[in-house]
């Protein structure tokens, strides 16, 4: 490791270097309680591609065009991309692949909530695509500077695609809008629903983040949850006037003075309800991955057991 | 998303005589039936799949032959040349009119199921688009060369899972050989041409399948050797898919498939 100041400790060595901008890298000297975190919200991320594919997959067997249907496929399957980028970016810190998804599977690991949300018209996959996308990337462009090496080269990665799945998303919702009345009341319709959980996606407010200080000053994070929330809402409400939507709140209204939206209060009270596990789908997305791990492990067990054959019989015939 | 890059000229459908044309159209239909719906049931396993890199894998797949049955679509909508669609055709007929072989439209069961369905398709699809390739419609050749790489990475896949399922444990043994069991009968319909195939076959048009048994039946035996698993002995072929006489299973398929059309027709999404 480069030593900036060789004769600090190594926790302010540590963060001589992260004030610096330059990269962690597995190699260094890290804090236990940065690696820690870092594990946590790595796996965390990890975990919501992986959940992440449910409520989208839940669409491409009835995908109204074989166009849509061919896009919502590779979409959902870039997530498994994005699951698989991530895990490996974890490992780097000392855990393993299985041990992730068993935190996972016993409810110790979280994933984003907005998964618990059910999706139940076409026109959700075009407010995921716009909205949980669209949010998905503002919390994560600033991770393609974050001071973990391997997360920040794995979220360059991710970004690019977030924002093919954005654009697909927003076209979606502005061919429904274009469309038949029908067609606009579906948009309407599921973006009353997705609004009010998309802002909750950036965390809870500023003053009841506790870790955020900490994030901020090893640089894993960049901006606060309130400020993430404010950009959002500035970027969304004029893309949904644009599609002749309105976006579900009365608050809503541009503050000149600020220069930016004013809008009204989450419901903090569901975000926690569904954070600890009371949402509509919490029960259902977990199982779906549990059942699909439990059922998944006799394949993966023979594909182990014959690697191991081979490997006998190769040495068997050296 | 593949539309593969035909010029101008393989573009133009060629001008074959109407009943001919018409024979043709039935023929590229049946094609893109079965990528179709075998796509469909892979799409099913996106999110589910036993570990990731099997998940992306099934979804790749899918991807492929979505891919291919949407250029087979819309061949078979010039050839028809009533106006309509490649969506038209996917989304607007009824089981009866679907001309997938039976195989395809099977549910996926368990891995050990979607493994023997696919090997059994991707070892005739294979050896059906490398003839294809070189026949004499320009047209189904682009799209077979473009397809044939891709079906040359599904046998492959496909092939070492059969190996492994079938030489790794006892458990995955005893469900390959349940999978083999049930879906084995289904193979035959690939390779037995319907009256309209036949015809086709006689022209020179399309691929004998007759030519093509030598080599399948070599991948089949060698494959089965290697996961140590005996050669079922024949059984008695199911047939039907190919002449609008479904399982089932496919009416299930096409309610969920063509959901949205079917409650909101006439919309473009
Ligand atoms: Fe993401
Ligand atoms: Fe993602
Ligand atoms: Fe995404």
């Amino acid at each position: 490791m480069e030593t900036l100041a060789p004769d600090l400790s190594p926790e302010a060595q540590f963060q001589a270097r992260i004030d610096a901008d330059i990269r962690i890298e597995p190699k260094d000297w890290m804090p236990e309680a940065y690696r820690k975190t870092l594990i946590r919200q790595i796996s965390q991320h990890a975990h919501s591609e992986l959940v992440g594919m449910l409520p989208e997959g839940n669409w491409i067997t009835r995908a109204p065009s074989l166009k849509r249907k061919a896009i919502l496929l590779a979409k959902v399957q870039d997530e498994a991309g994005h699951g698989l980028y991530l895990y490996s970016a974890a490992e780097t810190l000392g855990t393993s692949r299985d041990q992730m998804l068993a935190d996972l599977h016993s409810g110790k690991a979280k994933y984003s909530s907005i998964f618990n949300y059910p999706t139940l018209s076409w026109a959700d996959m075009g407010c995921v695509g716009w909205l949980v996308d669209g949010a998905a990337i503002l919390n994560q462009v600033p991770l393609c500077r974050t001071s973990y090496g391997p997360y920040a080269r794995a979220m360059v990665r991710v970004c690019k695609e977030e924002s093919f799945h954005q654009r697909q998303g927003f076209e979606i919702m502005q061919t429904l809008c274009e469309g038949a009345p029908v067609q606009k009341e579906m948009a309407q319709e599921a973006l009353n629903r997705w609004w009010w959980p998309t802002l909750m996606m950036f965390g809870p407010k500023d003053a009841d983040s506790p870790n955020t200080e900490q994030s901020m000053k090893w640089r894993i994070k960049r901006f606060t949850n309130d400020e993430l929330r404010q950009k959002f809402v500035d970027m969304m409400v004029p893309q949904a006037e644009f599609l002749g939507l309105k976006v579900p709140d009365d608050k809503v209204q541009w503050n000149e003075e600020r220069q930016a939206y004013d809008f009204g209060e989450v419901d903090w009270e569901e975000f926690w309800n569904v954070v600890k596990g009371n949402g509509l789908c919490n029960h259902e997305r977990l199982q779906a991955r549990v059942q699909a791990h439990e059922e998944g492990a006799w394949v993966r067990e023979a594909a182990l057991a014959h690697a191991a054959k081979r490997k006998e019989r190769a040495a068997v015939a050296a | 998303m593949a539309t593969p890059d035909l010029s101008p000229a393989q573009l133009a459908a060629p001008t074959y005589p109407a009943e001919l044309r018409s024979q043709l159209f039935q023929y590229v239909v049946q094609l893109a039936d079965t990528s179709l719906i075998l796509a469909h049931r892979l799409s099913e396993w996106c999110g589910h799949g036993p570990v990731l890199e099997q998940d992306l894998a099934l979804s790749n797949i899918a991807l492929d032959l979505l891919g291919e049955a949407r250029s087979y679509y819309q061949y078979a909508a010039e050839l028809e040349g009533r106006g309509r669609t490649e969506d038209d055709l996917a989304y607007l007929r009824s089981a009866v009119e679907y001309r997938n072989p039976l195989l395809v439209e099977q549910p996926n069961g368990d891995f050990a199921y979607t493994i023997v369905r696919q090997f059994l398709f991707d070892n005739f699809h294979y050896q059906l688009l490398k003839e294809l390739k070189a026949g004499p419609d320009a047209r189904l050749a682009a799209i077979a060369e473009k397809s044939l790489k891709e079906a040359a990475y599904h046998l492959k896949w496909s092939s070492e899972w059969l190996i492994r399922l079938g030489d790794g444990t006892p458990e995955s043994r005893r469900r390959l050989d349940k999978a083999i069991a049930a879906l084995w009968r289904f193979a035959g319909e690939l390779t037995t041409p319907t009256p309209g195939e036949s015809h086709l076959q006689e022209l020179g048009l399309v691929p004998d399948y007759a030519a093509l048994l030598p080599a399948m039946q070599a991948h089949v035996a060698h494959v089965l050797a290697e996961a140590t698993v005996p050669l079922p002995t024949a059984p008695v072929a199911q047939l039907g898919g190919k002449t609008g006489r479904h399982s089932e299973h496919l009416g299930y398929l096409l309610a969920e498939l063509q959901y949205l059309q079917r409650t909101y027709p006439g919309l473009t999404w």
